[in-house]
């Protein structure tokens, strides 16, 4: 059957199974939106490119499918470079559409030209020029294909205008389904060693003190099934990295946290003194180790992932498997219960007692202000908690409100937590909610949000309005850039320079409110809870609330920059204590 | 110019790469990216049009090999990789140079290219345009020799490379 480019475009990604394209058109995309009118999947109109992506984004991280974001050419595929980015360093399958001016004017510097592929190399997994409107389903097929195999990851695909507009002779196209992959370079390997499997097992048996330190692999292969079991199986502790928050439900008796510069005490320091790492998906990210070479010093090191070029990069494994991580765990499980697990175990009770003391002894905390004083933030995310379904899912910006996020809420279930890790996105929150939402229309979705961050994006809370996407917005409005006020505080001997930004200015709660979502704020502790319950009932539009919270609160504990993990600074309530325990 | 090409840190890596547009800048754009040094490279077409080799002798000081071999391997258009070690792979590399040769020193120079198989591809006033191809080191032998007379211009293609062919069953 002839067709022509466009048809076939939104046909393959139908193929594909698309529910959901993220986008904005404008001209060299226009002969792909007139077949999105006649298609069943559902497109959502964005403010501006870089939501589209992070709503992309979002949208993958709730519900594990491809997330797929199409814009135009030029600043439209600039502007979604932040996002590829991000979902890059993240690990997020992603595929997304970008026009091109038509092949005859590509490299004459035409309007709204720009090298979209060359810009792109770096930050996807691949990339894609159609050069030919015969090659687009094949080719949208070896998009997603890549996107979702092996350590997943962004994929661009552009489309020079001439061979998808139907009133250029270039479009016309035989219709076929594609069957098979060409790319003879991409052959992940998913299926773990089985030596490398038994002898992951014989170093757990024979360890002390392990931990187990799951990262956002864990997330990524469906392994949070496979972790408990492990965990449970060999009674060991396990720390969840702020990629991996809700990969092991915080309520169970085992779990330790997030560990890294603002994780908590007993997550950095039982990594810190452990003799065995089992490192599940997990890359010995810098802000999970701190300064490399002091880095638990003593351990030997599991270390799975999909990513061969992860084994070995920052810190060398004993055990290094290659493969996904639910084949992997599963696997060290078979040969653990082969070696005689879970009875063929050391003695660990004085390791446990350890871990135990430092629990006891170095909570998270802070001190809940009086009626009448600024809100403290990690009151306001207590209270969010408490009043949100076990399964609501959260979505964070970047900065202090994010790791009093990923501290204070409990994630008792995978795929509830989405956040920027990697690249660290200011203004990610509201657009990946969004995304989340789309995904996941039966579950409750909060973002919070810095009020630096929410300035970034919060046009989009317009597409959510317009589209009825019912997601609910926490400020925590300190009125700082909160975290280099921190720094600066900390390391700048507190020269503020360039971080005020005024509680009033804008006006959040009007702007909320200009958006079409309900606008709230709150000043006051006694109804923090009663605007969380009121924002709940909503259930019809979006909803911000404005909290004013306490700009001199900081996030600990804290391993300051360039420093050891045994270097961490506590809650200055604990300082005294913490100083008699190094003492000893 | 480094004229020891030999050195340990120095290795060459041969990379089957698929015949695609842009594929030579994903491969020189990762190691930018990634702090990796290239000392030299060459590229040309196969005898299969689908796929093109590269030969890239890199620097593996500024990053360990293994890291720099599974970054290229992650690159979708990379098919194969293969890691050379001199005494295990025949290593060849062309240089073509021009020479200051005023008539007095012409048979001196003469004598080195009959002594290193080289060939004279142009001949000028006052210079002469050499040729040589062969192993690297000596390549580099050649370059050395000739210095004293004055090169004018200087042109090496970079390595190519093939493992050595098997010796018994």
């Amino acid at each position: 059957m002839q067709i022509d480019g466009g048809q076939a475009l939104i046909r393959s990604l139908e193929l594909e199974g698309v529910e959901v394209i993220f986008g904005l058109p404008g001209g060299a995309i226009l002969p792909v939106y007139d077949p999105i009118i006649d298609s069943p999947i559902r497109h959502i109109l964005v403010r501006h490119e870089q939501g589209a992506g992070h709503m992309a984004e979002g949208y993958a991280h709730a519900t594990g499918r491809p997330g797929v974001a199409m814009v135009t050419s030029g600043p439209a595929a600039t502007n979604i470079v932040t996002p590829l980015c991000d979902a890059m360093l993240d690990s997020v399958p992603l595929v997304v559409i970008t026009g091109q001016v038509p092949l005859s004017a590509i490299g004459t510097d035409a309007f709204q030209e720009c090298d979209t592929t060359g810009i792109t190399m770096a930050v996807t997994k691949h990339n894609f020029l159609v050069t030919n409107a015969q090659d687009i389903p094949q080719i949208i097929h070896e998009a997603f294909h890549i996107a979702t195999t092996g350590r997943p990851g962004p994929v661009l695909v552009d489309i020079p205008k001439d061979i998808v507009d139907p009133r250029n002779p270039r479009s016309a196209m035989q219709w076929y389904e594609p069957n098979s992959i060409n790319l003879p370079g991409y052959n992940p390997q998913v299926t773990p060693d089985p030596a490398g499997l038994r002898a992951a097992a014989e170093l757990i048996l024979a360890s002390k003190q392990p931990v187990i330190y799951a990262g956002g692999g864990i997330l990524k292969a469906r392994a949070a099934e496979a972790l408990r079991e492990l965990a449970e199986l060999c009674d060991i502790h396990v720390v969840t990295t702020l990629m991996a928050r809700g990969a092991f439900p915080d309520d169970h008796r085992l779990c330790l946290g997030m560990p890294g510069m603002h994780g908590n005490y007993t997550a950095v320091t039982s990594m810190q003194e452990s003799d065995l790492l089992i490192a599940l998906g997990s890359r010995f990210d810098d802000r999970v180790t701190g300064k490399v070479p002091a880095f638990a010093p003593n351990a030997k090191i599991i270390h799975v992932d999909i990513d061969p070029a992860e084994l070995g990069k920052v810190r060398r494994a004993d055990v290094g498997i290659q493969g996904d991580c639910r084949l992997a765990i599963e696997g060290i499980l078979a040969a653990l219960k082969e070696l005689g697990a879970p009875d063929a175990q050391p003695d660990r009770r004085e390791w446990k007692s350890r871990i135990s003391g430092w629990r006891e002894n170095f909570p998270l905390t802070y001190e809940q202000s009086s009626s009448g004083d600024l809100l403290k933030p990690q009151f306001v995310l207590e209270m969010l908690r408490k009043n949100t379904p076990d399964d609501c899912i959260l979505a964070s910006g970047v900065g202090q409100h994010q790791m009093w996020a990923s501290q204070y809420w409990r994630f008792n279930h995978p795929y509830t937590w989405i956040n920027s890790g990697g690249l660290g996105t200011m203004g990610f929150s509201v657009p990946a909610a969004i995304g989340a939402k789309v995904g996941r229309p039966d579950r409750m979705v909060w973002a919070v949000d810095g009020d630096g961050c929410f300035q970034m994006t919060a046009q989009e809370l317009v597409t959510a309005t317009a589209e009825r996407i019912p997601i609910k917005v926490a400020i925590l409005n300190n009125a700082y850039l909160g975290m280099v006020r921190q720094w600066q505080e900390m390391f700048y001997e507190e020269r503020y320079s360039e971080v005020y930004l005024s509680p009033d200015l804008p006006d959040y709660k009007m702007w909320a409110e200009a958006m079409g979502c309900v606008g709230m704020r709150v000043e006051d502790p006694e109804d923090v809870e009663a605007a969380i319950i009121k924002a709940n009932e909503i259930d019809d539009r979006p909803v911000v609330i404005d909290f004013r919270t306490d700009a001199a609160e900081k996030v600990f504990p804290m391993i300051p920059p360039g420093l050891s993990n045994s270097d961490i600074v506590v809650d200055p309530t604990q300082a005294a204590l913490l100083r008699r325990e190094r003492g000893r | 110019m480094n004229l020891e090409t030999s050195h340990t840190h120095f290795h060459t890596l041969v990379v089957l790469v698929e015949n695609k547009p842009g594929v030579l800048t994903r491969v020189a754009g990762l190691f930018a990216r990634r702090g990796f040094n290239i000392d030299s490279l060459a590229v040309a077409p196969t005898n299969d049009e689908k796929f093109s080799r590269i030969t890239i002798v890199v620097d593996a000081e500024s990053a360990p090999l293994d890291q720099i071999i599974k970054q290229l391997d992650k690159l979708i258009n990379v098919v194969d990789i293969r890691k050379l070690d001199p005494p295990n792979s025949v290593e060849r590399e062309l240089m073509l140079v021009a020479v200051a040769a005023p008539s007095t020193r012409r048979s001196e120079i003469m004598d080195l290219v009959r002594i290193f198989d080289a060939t004279v591809m142009n001949v000028g006033i006052d210079q002469m345009m050499l040729s040589i191809s062969g192993s690297p080191t000596r390549v580099d032998d050649f370059e050395q020799l000739l210095r004293p007379y004055g090169i004018v211009e200087i042109q090496r293609t970079g390595r190519v490379a093939l493992p050595k062919l098997r010796k018994t069953d």
